[in-house]
């Protein structure tokens, strides 16, 4: 039984694999789709029906554009950048769980999620921030001040921001007291979402993930206005390319996340109903699987939604200034997220966390689900 | 000193708690984005859609012919006098013997040239001509082209054809449902 259930889970990554660079490759699309639409155009139209080949478009144009490495740039480091952001990027949706397991008749339980690792969260903030390295050696090899500034400017946003974003997760973890964002999808399930705990480091998430994918407001590492393109002003053809690509990867990777964490992941409301329903008429495996795929169709349409916000900001939003940036960072997240913390631990003194008040919930619990989750 | 006294002094408060918290003001300008996001677009797609033309637009020029199809042009040249822009160019001649079907004048123009580039598309020309010669069309426009001397529109290109079928040879042409479309529009505007 080893075999096939290995060759099954290189399945499940080779899909989550394709699924991403899928998402991503449509961002751009939807982006400029969504840009247009929230300034009374239509966007693009013309590349195949609705435009919908506009992406293959863009690929074909970046790759047959010229490769310029510019003078006095550090050729290994240049090239290097960009696949760093890249390779970080496509990293961290490893470890997201798309949804519950998928039972096959001889009881082999597949895990929809490339790989589960109890400390996924951790694995997730780290790999992102490695990404940062990405922008930093891109603009360091780029051998022009303005990248350079983009790089500076990436790389103190980065740190400012996380800190903020590690401080409004610690108050999660106390919340769900695991660091394994399949347990945290989990838990939903028998429960309220996390946002109701959580509020306030939602907020506070939400914001710093802006800062994180470098995404207007936040975009000061690329800005135009001040910039020229950022630490990306040297790059052309394939290698722009990878690094737009990888910020919408990291768009991607972060709504997944916010889904995950404080949304209930591939919970929805009455599955509970569903799958009691479905157990007495059609069987328990059968229960089971259609909750799972409607539990994944439900989490990428929470993504899709996040994908969408992070969108609608970008195109309603002026940017920061830098030091308007740096002060809500360290004079007003950072402050808040301390004080949700302490917040969060005085509810928790006073009415017991998540998981106890679990227990005593007197609501039908799935516990073949959980069950067959943790085998 | 000041200039007028029009010029306005602004304090510069400090923000309030709740400006700086922008969540307040972001959500607003979502909430405008969003409504745009909804409304009706302004987008021409422009070879299926054609924007609505007044019938009195000025658009390429044409050379008139009479009734029995001769060119009215008589070369007095008093269009390139009173072209602004001095986008006309002409040579006259001398009609000869067995010409009188082809120019309605004894001088006729024997080359007549506009500078698509140069003209205003005033429409000076169209009052100035006495033997109502030239006219600029209101459903056609001079096209965008890739070099600069194709511009320089010449009788080849002005003089309208003989078979009246033929005419769209010329500057853009419409289909015949951007035709009736345009008819369409322009009965709506006489109305
Ligand atoms: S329309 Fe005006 S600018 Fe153009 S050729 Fe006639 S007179 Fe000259
Ligand atoms: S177009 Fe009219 S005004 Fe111009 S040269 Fe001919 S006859 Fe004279």
């Amino acid at each position: 039984m080893e075999i096939p259930a290995l060759a099954w889970q290189g399945l499940v990554i080779l899909a989550v694999f394709g699924i991403t660079l899928l998402i991503a490759t449509y961002s751009t699309y939807a982006e400029r789709v969504v840009a247009a639409f929230l300034q009374d155009r239509v966007g693009p139209d013309r590349a195949g029906p609705y435009g919908l080949l506009q992406p293959l478009a863009d690929a074909v144009k970046l790759f047959t554009k010229e490769e310029f490495f510019p003078a006095g740039s550090s050729r290994g480091l240049f090239i290097f950048g960009p696949c760093l952001a890249m390779t970080t990027a496509l990293m961290a949706s490893a470890v997201i769980p798309f949804g519950n397991t998928i039972l096959l008749g001889d009881g082999t339980a597949i895990r929809l999620q490339a790989i589960e690792v109890n400390i996924g969260m951790l694995y997730v903030f780290g790999v992102v921030s490695l990404g940062v390295y990405g922008l930093m050696i891109g603009g360091w090899a780029s051998n022009n001040k303005f990248s350079l500034l983009g790089a500076v400017r990436a790389a103190a946003q980065a740190v400012s921001y996380e800190l903020a974003m590690g401080m409004a997760l610690i108050a999660l973890l106390m919340v769900t007291g695991t660091l394994s964002l399949r347990e945290i999808a989990l838990q939903q399930y028998n429960g309220l979402w996390n946002i109701v705990y959580q509020p306030l480091g939602f907020i506070i998430f939400i914001v710093c993930a802006f800062a994180e994918t470098n995404r207007t407001p936040f975009d000061l590492p690329e800005c135009e206005t001040e910039l020229v393109g950022g630490y990306h002003t040297e790059y052309s053809s394939m290698k722009m390319g990878l690094y737009l690509f990888a910020e919408y990867i990291n768009v991607f990777v972060a709504s997944a996340v916010m889904s995950t964490l404080y949304f209930g992941g591939f919970s929805f409301p009455g599955e509970h109903l569903l799958y009691n329903t479905l157990t007495s008429s059609q069987g328990e495996l059968f229960a089971h699987n259609a909750v799972t795929i409607l539990g994944t169709v439900v989490l990428f349409a929470k993504i899709f939604f996040f994908i969408f916000f992070f969108m609608w900001v970008r195109w309603t939003l002026p940017r920061f200034r830098y030091d308007q940036l740096m002060r809500l960072g360290w004079t007003m997240l950072f402050p808040i997220a301390i004080l949700n913390i302490l917040l969060t631990g005085a509810f928790i003194l006073l009415f017991g966390n998540k998981e106890a008040k679990l227990d005593t919930t007197k609501q039908p619990a799935p516990t073949e689900i959980r069950a067959v989750a943790r085998k | 000193m000041k200039l007028t006294n029009r010029s306005k002094h602004l304090e510069k408060k400090p923000m309030t708690l709740l400006e700086r918290a922008y969540l307040p003001a972001v959500l607003t300008g979502m909430g405008i984005t969003l409504k745009h996001f909804f409304s009706k677009k302004a987008t021409i797609r422009y070879p299926e859609e054609l924007r609505p033309i007044a019938p009195t637009f000025r658009g390429l020029h044409v050379l008139k012919r009479d009734e029995a199809g001769r060119e009215r042009c008589t070369a007095c040249g008093l269009c390139a006098v009173a072209c602004p822009a001095e986008a006309i160019t002409m040579v006259a001649g001398e009609r000869k013997k067995g010409e009188e079907g082809l120019y309605r004048e004894e001088k006729y123009a024997v080359s007549y040239e506009v500078n698509m580039l140069r003209c205003i598309f005033c429409g000076l020309c169209e009052e100035a001509c006495p033997k109502a010669a030239v006219y600029l069309q209101a459903d056609k426009m001079a096209p965008p082209r890739f070099e600069r001397d194709e511009f320089i529109y010449g009788k080849d290109r002005l003089v309208e054809p003989v078979d009246p079928n033929a005419r769209s040879k010329r500057g853009i042409q419409l289909t015949a449902e951007q035709a009736e479309a345009l008819a369409r529009r322009m009965a709506g505007m006489d109305a």
